[in-house]
């Protein structure tokens, strides 16, 4: 057992916060934000000049070969800085749909392109009213020639707006929630019939509404047992967030511990007030029990036994869900007043962290469906 | 990065765990899988059968009855006795004062005591606090005068575990009331047998009699029973208490004790099925098992850390949060029990102290959950409670 980074992958972890120290402060942010893109094109080129976008590959398809250790490594990171850019939505959602489920021609022709970012990636399986189901699917799929025509709607498409390709969830066959008949399909945003509605979320980073219209699409996989290759790609999606959760996390507790040694009241610094002390305490606990299932997520997220493996994402996305909240409250309430300003950055990242609650299944979600699957029984 | 156990480790967890399916005695495990108390008889008999194999202070040096195993091996071996479930090697001679004897105390010692700890030969108890010094523990106020060849003992000791047993007391004594309080501390071996010690029993809030207060009048100990240097006690007892780390979060009891509320709410009915189908009470398990799996994780990064590192650095910053975390789980997971027993917890059966439920109040298993739950708000106590290690964390880690 080893919870060691090798050489290389201390090099990489070092070489990005150093980038990202360098490049990515809280005005530099901001500035990002403002931009018509929400995010930088100058830092996506950066990233893909360290080779970020080729890590997950095989380098028999172009890529660089990392385990998702390395996606641990830059998602962590990215937390840490509150990254704007699409790396989640390209390279790990997309990314992982293409190493697990397309065709040999599939990635030969998409997986150099986004290893070299030239090509932006999202995933589309939210539904007005599927919540956090993966196999809650209206919108449908149907047969037309050798490809497919979907038609419906699409909800919280994370980085949506941007992508140069979308994955849609549609439904070839079978009623809204049946397991079976479920399809991934890799759309082109400039394919006729789609709309998209671009916007910002609650974090700062954007989202877009897709409506379908007899769009024409590709299928990714098998179009009528899609279900487990999507299950696999959200669960690599789980891992990812659970690293960057502990980047956030992290930088919560140093700037609220930071804070707590330099505001004085009473004629102290506050970090003085034991009660105090023990609530920053109170996070730094929550977040190295959440780093740990977040590493054994990240051990999980490579298994080919989806059973295990949807087991320890449950239970490291429903303990981030848990722990991020338990820091993020505190981080606020230990600033003080200056902690609920735009101006100040613990709030940025409480949202942030709230937000990754939410995304890919929240808290009570996991937690429901870990239970009905039995629970974590040892070996 | 690997979270593989090694095929070496797992060849030894099967070993580990064959020798305690075939060689701890039914009764014994039944008392512990009912969470019933075992006797000192239970305990002896336990700790002969593991001394015979080599196996009662697996962590001590080798020249002193250890195994030689590394962190990692030790872990494994901890995990599968609580996991089985087998009693622990009794702490107070083979997690406190052993190691303090081999560390500093003289050739003469080590020879008298350590193959009497190992072999359960002498039953140690732990004389540290005092009615006045609970987590201020150097506050504490027994004397012990020189007087020739003797210290002179006078004082009163509380919270002594299972002192009715004890053959020995390890105490910590004031010899000096200069300078800092820490400084005028020593570490004294005392013969229960000598003269002047009287035992009074505390019943707990689980009718339990674990817990004792120790008088001590007059009590004539050799000069030679000092460990150490005089007035230097204080740095022995900070070293028994950070040497627990590896036991601390006891993960393979709490993993013990999810089994038994698994098998007990297949059996046990709520709205007319099971209650192990109660989506509410599944819920609140799983939540438990996430935050078991959580823990053991954090053992395993602080136990590794210690492999490649050694045993003599700084502890890992994650080591503080096993204490505090582990204890909140034993305490989850013996409140569940009770819960999953429903009214059934109800009825206080005295005689299930000793291992009797005659003629059974059924059902017969269900007499221990209450005062495992009751007993259980120990752990977030005893030890340094968990307010102090919050103090620790705030100062050693987070620069408070």
């Amino acid at each position: 057992m080893d919870f060691d980074l090798t050489e290389e992958q201390s090099i990489l972890k070092d070489s990005l916060n150093r980038l990202l120290a360098d490049t990515y402060g809280f005005e530099q942010r901001r500035k990002h934000m403002g931009s018509p893109e929400g995010w930088s094109g100058e830092m996506w080129g950066r990233y893909g000049e360290m080779g970020l976008m080729a890590l997950p590959f095989s380098e028999a398809d172009g890529g660089l070969g990392g385990s998702s250790v390395e996606t641990m490594i830059v998602m962590e990171a990215m937390g840490r800085a509150l990254v704007l850019e699409p790396y989640f939505s390209t390279v790990v959602l997309g990314g992982s749909m293409l190493r697990f489920g397309a065709s040999e021609d599939q990635r030969a022709e998409y997986i150099p392109q986004v290893a070299e970012g030239a090509l932006k990636l999202a995933l589309a399986y939210t539904e007005r009213n599927s919540r956090y189901e993966l196999h809650n699917v209206e919108t449908v799929a149907q047969k037309d020639g050798d490809g497919w025509v979907l038609t419906g709607a699409k909800s919280v498409v994370l980085d949506g707006d941007s992508a140069d390709w979308i994955f849609v969830t549609a439904r070839s066959a079978g009623g809204t929630r049946d397991a079976d008949g479920i399809g991934i399909f890799m759309v082109d945003a400039k394919a006729d019939g789609l709309s998209r509605r671009g916007y910002v979320m609650q974090d700062g980073r954007r989202g877009a509404e897709l409506r379908l219209d007899k769009v024409r699409a590709a299928a990714i996989g098998e179009p009528e047992n899609g279900l487990p290759l999507l299950c696999r790609v959200v669960d690599a999606g789980i891992a990812a967030l659970c690293a960057e959760a502990i980047g956030t996390m992290d930088v919560m507790r140093e700037l609220t511990v930071d804070y707590l040694k330099t505001r004085k009241q009473f004629g102290v610094p506050i970090g003085a007030f034991q009660v105090l002390q023990h609530a920053a305490v109170d996070m730094f606990v929550a977040t190295e029990q959440a780093r740990s299932l977040a590493i054994y997520a990240t051990m999980m997220a490579d298994s080919e036994d989806a059973a295990e493996r949807g087991r320890a994402m449950h239970a490291a996305k429903a303990e981030i869900g848990r722990a991020g909240k338990l820091v993020g409250e505190n981080a606020i309430q230990l600033h003080g007043g200056v902690g609920m300003t735009m101006e100040y950055a613990i709030g940025h990242y409480f949202k942030r962290m709230s937000m990754i609650d939410i995304a890919l299944g929240d808290h009570e979600h996991h937690l429901r469906t870990l239970a009905e699957k039995g629970g974590l029984v040892d070996a | 990065m690997d979270l593989r156990f090694t095929d070496e480790e797992i060849a030894f967890r099967e070993e580990v765990r064959a020798f305690f399916r075939d060689h701890l005695p039914d009764d014994i495990r039944e008392k512990l899988v009912d969470g019933e108390h075992i006797a000192k008889e239970d305990m002896v008999r336990w700790t002969h059968i593991l001394n015979e194999k080599g196996w009662a202070v697996p962590h001590w040096p080798v020249e002193h009855g250890g195994t030689g195993w590394d962190p990692m091996r030790q872990y494994i071996f901890l995990e599968e006795l609580q996991k089985t479930p087998a009693p622990s090697p009794l702490p107070f001679g083979v997690n406190m004062v052993g190691p303090v004897i081999y560390t500093f105390g003289n050739e003469a010692q080590k020879k008298q005591f350590l193959p009497r700890i190992a072999n359960l030969d002498d039953w140690w108890c732990q004389g540290f606090s005092e009615p006045g010094a609970g987590s201020d523990l150097a506050s504490l106020k027994t004397r012990a005068i020189r007087d020739g060849d003797h210290y002179i003992v006078n004082g009163q000791k509380t919270w002594t575990t299972l002192a009715q047993y004890a053959d020995w007391i390890f105490c910590l004594v004031r010899t000096s009331t200069e300078g800092k309080k820490q400084e005028g501390i020593s570490f004294l071996l005392i013969d229960m047998k000598t003269p002047g010690i009287d035992i009074r029993p505390i019943q707990t809030i689980d009718g339990g009699l674990e817990v004792n207060e120790v008088f001590l009048t007059d009590v004539r100990v050799p000069v030679e029973n000092l460990v150490g240097e005089e007035n230097k006690g204080w740095d022995y007892a900070k070293f028994l208490l950070g040497n627990e780390r590896t036991n601390i979060a006891r993960v393979g009891m709490s993993k013990q004790r999810v089994r038994r509320i698994r098998e007990l709410a297949a059996v046990e009915m709520s709205s007319g099925r099971p209650l192990l189908e109660d989506p509410q009470f599944l819920q609140k398990l799983a939540s438990v098992e996430i935050d078991l799996k959580a823990l053991e994780l954090t053992q395993l990064r602080v136990v590794s850390a210690e492999a490649k590192r050694g045993n003599t650095g700084k502890p890992d910053p994650a080591s503080s949060v096993l204490k505090i975390k582990g204890s909140q789980i034993q305490q989850a997971t013996t409140h569940l029990l009770m819960q999953v027993m429903g009214p059934h917890a109800m009825p206080f059966h005295v005689h299930d102290m000793e291992g009797a439920n005659e003629p059974p109040i059924e059902p017969d298993y269900a007499g221990a959950a209450a005062p495992a739950y009751f007993n259980t708000r120990k752990v977030s106590i005893y030890g340094g409670s968990n307010e102090i290690q919050k103090n620790i964390i705030a100062k050693a880690v987070l620069g408070f």
